[in-house]
């Protein structure tokens, strides 16, 4: 791998993908804001107004038409890209479920926040979650590192011709948006090389002829374009593998679709999405420590799911915590329910473990409990990390 | 303003809306749309919101445009628009695009319009995009199978504002949508009817050639909808202009000019009458309706006079100016 020469800056996970941004130089950008994505749009207005990039910003007056005004930039033939988090994406998702049907790739970069109600502005994934089955393409970043270079890849992935969808890039909200570290940032003409022309089929505006963009399909027609959406989701794994390694040849940063940490030889592991991959990391390094086999599963794309390389990854791994930042009321949370579909029939036990809704934290004594519990058979049908009357000895 | 013979002559060479679409017979849109882009010079960009026009003229694989067109959502229209505006701005600002001027051109229903789509249109109206968005008001939902809008008229029957044993058909004003836009300050907002298409031809013209957002609401007829026979839409919108119902006027920065002074104000009647809509109206028991009908319909005539006459100096001022 090629080491290339890179400026590090201490940076929020929200600064960081502002300057990848600012580095990729969309043709325009929809914003609204909203906590804790707030300060990727107040630092790129700020990139624009001092004019580090030509973007067309508009500041529009929602979060639904940020959206839409994305899809008709994109479909226009414009690189395009947002960012928005929460209430923001719950107001947008109509929009990203049609981005995905016409097959317009705008990157949107999510600071993971709580749902209402109540109001909470502090990180989780249940408004990722609730465009999961939109067709967007989902990668979480576990640092600010990771929400740069995640975004300044995600073009290359949403416009590849074999995939062509947005792609939503999430960073926790507090956890990453605002917690400032050394982040090594490209160069920009290298992102500018990387990410290169944007180049879509049958665009609006210097198109060969006129061209009809989300028009109405019957039963005779609609079932075949929507398998067409899911065979692009699926490609994309593949093609998000491809760009890891070409990211990883000129740029010397690694991010493979599922990080492994010390899975070698592991007989318990963790499962999880984002932030959460950093403290289990530690506690991971701990156990190791002490002798105990155990290794650690963070998965950077979500959407697709990488289904093969999870069950590549288990090895001799015999019980999976999975732990979820997020709810379905009534059955099992969403990446656990991932992950039992894709380890069925492995023999591997997997059990479901709920954390830091709203922003509860996540200690690094909770998840030595919870690598503990692993041992032993389980004790609940979900157990829920942190959570007062249930969890009283776990700190929060 | 081009005359009907060159109208027609460049649908020919080159339509941007074709036939064979499933538009009712009869139904007030085509000739609006026809009109719209017939009259704007250059390249243009359609955007619709979701309603009768989209549904019936991009059934999968067909499309009856011939212009690009892009349909996202119901509510979203002025907001796809503006990106679209958005991208052409920032791809002709580095060069990527030729130097011919494209106009763009959002059609709405009310529905997507005054009720759902009013977000979106303020917030456009409000950033200044360079777009014409034509609002094409058969007042009703009627895609959904004519359901009441905040343009449907008072005392109207709609499946969802029915005439029963105590129902008397809508029992609210529609709202003054063009005014709301007004209030945007915008440069350029027009009322128009598919009847007078002369007079909507050339504001058209007058949008494309706006700098900033422009607005038309066109009164569009609707036989299933209005509960009218096909062959009488172009005189029911006729009727319309002429009953002082739909007053043909032009709102230019701010200041107000009727466009089309009728000679003889036609008694409301004409209107209701001809409208199944309105059937319950005959008779003693609902003279009640038509009064306040007829008195909306008064107040909003002498009130665009009084607009009109006090603004018509500006007018003279600006032709003066420009002559
Ligand atoms: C968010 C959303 N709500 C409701 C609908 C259902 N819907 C589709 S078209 C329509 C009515 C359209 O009315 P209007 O804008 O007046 O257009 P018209 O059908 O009269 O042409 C409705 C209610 C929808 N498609 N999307
Ligand atoms: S229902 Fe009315 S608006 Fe819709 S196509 Fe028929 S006539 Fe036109
Ligand atoms: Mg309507």
């Amino acid at each position: 791998m090629a080491r290339v020469e890179t400026t590090s800056q201490v940076l929020t996970g929200a600064e960081a993908t502002a300057h990848a941004m600012r580095q990729i130089r969309p043709d325009v950008v929809p914003v609204y804001p909203i906590t804790p994505q707030t300060p990727i749009i107040q630092t790129f207005s700020r990139f624009v107004a001092d004019g580090k990039t030509d973007t067309v910003l508009l500041q529009v007056e929602s979060e639904h038409s940020a959206m839409s005004a994305a899809v008709g930039a994109a479909l226009a033939g414009g690189r395009t890209m947002t960012a928005t988090a929460s209430q923001g994406l719950a107001l947008m998702v109509e929009v990203v479920y049609i981005a995905a049907g016409l097959r317009a790739p705008v990157v949107i970069a999510v600071g993971n926040r709580a749902l209402s109600g109540p109001i909470n502005i502090h990180g989780d994934h249940s408004d990722g979650m609730l465009a999961r089955d939109s067709g967007a393409l989902q990668l979480y970043a576990q640092d600010a590192q990771e929400a740069y270079d995640l975004t300044v890849l995600a073009p290359r992935l949403a416009e590849h011709p074999d995939v062509m969808l947005p792609v939503m890039v999430g960073q926790d909200g507090f956890n990453v948006t605002h917690s400032a570290e050394p982040v090594a940032l490209l160069a920009d003409e290298e992102v500018g090389e990387f990410v290169g022309e944007y180049r879509i089929p049958n665009p609006l505006l210097g198109g060969e002829g006129p061209s009809s963009h989300g028009v109405f399909a019957m039963p005779d027609s609609y079932f075949e374009i929507r398998y067409q959406l899911v065979e692009a989701v699926e490609a994309a794994e593949h093609v998000y593998d491809e760009l890891a390694a070409e990211y990883a040849r000129r740029f010397g940063r690694f991010l493979p679709a599922i990080d492994s940490y010390r899975m070698e030889d592991a007989q318990r592991a963790l499962l999880v999405l984002g932030s959460a991959a950093g403290t289990a990391k530690d506690v991971v390094d701990d156990l190791r420590g002490e002798g105990e086999r155990v290794g650690l599963l963070a998965l950077r794309l979500y959407r697709p799911f990488p289904e093969a390389a999870l069950r590549a990854a288990m090895g001799g791994v015999t019980r999976l915590g999975v732990l979820d930042r997020a709810v379905s009321p009534g059955a099992y949370p969403p990446l656990f329910s991932d992950a039992h579909a894709a380890l069925s029939g492995t023999g591997i036990e997997l059990r479901s473990f709920v954390y830091g809704l709203g922003g509860r934290d996540l200690s690094t004594r909770a998840l030595r409990q919870v690598l503990s519990e692993l041992a032993a058979p389980a004790a609940a049908r979900i157990r829920y990390v942190g959570l007062r009357g249930e969890d009283d000895d776990g700190e929060s | 303003m081009a005359n009907l013979k060159e109208l027609a002559l460049l649908e020919e060479r080159a339509p941007g809306f074709y036939g064979g679409h499933s538009l009712c017979a009869g139904c007030g849109i085509p000739p609006i749309v026809r009109t719209v882009l017939g009259s704007i010079p250059g390249p243009k960009v359609a955007i619709s919101a979701t309603g009768c026009l989209e549904v019936a003229t991009t059934r999968y694989p067909f499309t009856a445009w011939g212009v690009p067109w892009i349909h996202v959502a119901f509510e979203n229209a002025a907001a796809v628009a503006g990106g679209v505006e958005a991208a052409y701005r920032a791809l002709s600002r580095r060069g990527a695009l030729g130097a011919e001027p494209v106009t763009f051109v959002a059609f709405a229903g009310d529905g997507g319009t005054y009720d759902i789509g009013l977000q979106a249109l303020s917030g456009a109206l409000e950033r200044g995009h360079r777009l014409i968005y034509v609002c094409y008001n058969n007042e009703a939902y009627m895609n959904t199978g004519i359901q009441r809008s905040g343009a449907t008229p008072y005392a109207a029957n709609t499946t969802t504002s029915p005439v029963g044993s105590l129902g008397r058909g809508k029992s609210e004003r529609r709202k003054d949508m063009t005014a709301i836009v007004v209030a945007h300050h915008i440069p350029y907002a027009a009322q128009a009817a598919a009847s007078h298409w002369q007079d909507l031809g050339r504001k058209v013209e007058r949008a494309a050639a706006t700098d900033g957002p422009s607005f038309l609401n066109v009164l569009a007829t609707c036989p299933p909808g209005w509960g009218h026979d096909a062959k009488d839409s172009v005189k029911l919108a006729r009727i319309a202009v002429e009953t002082h119902y739909w007053p043909l006027f032009e709102v230019v920065e701010g200041h107000y000019r009727i466009t089309h002074r009728p000679l003889h104000q036609r008694p409301l009647e004409e209107w209701l009458n001809l409208q199944k809509r309105f059937s319950h109206l005959h008779g003693e028991r609902s003279a009640d309706l038509v009064v306040r009908l007829q008195q909306e319909l008064d107040e909003g005539w002498s009130q665009l006079q009084m607009r009109d006459a006090a603004d018509a100096e500006w007018f003279r001022a600006q032709e003066e100016a420009g002559a």
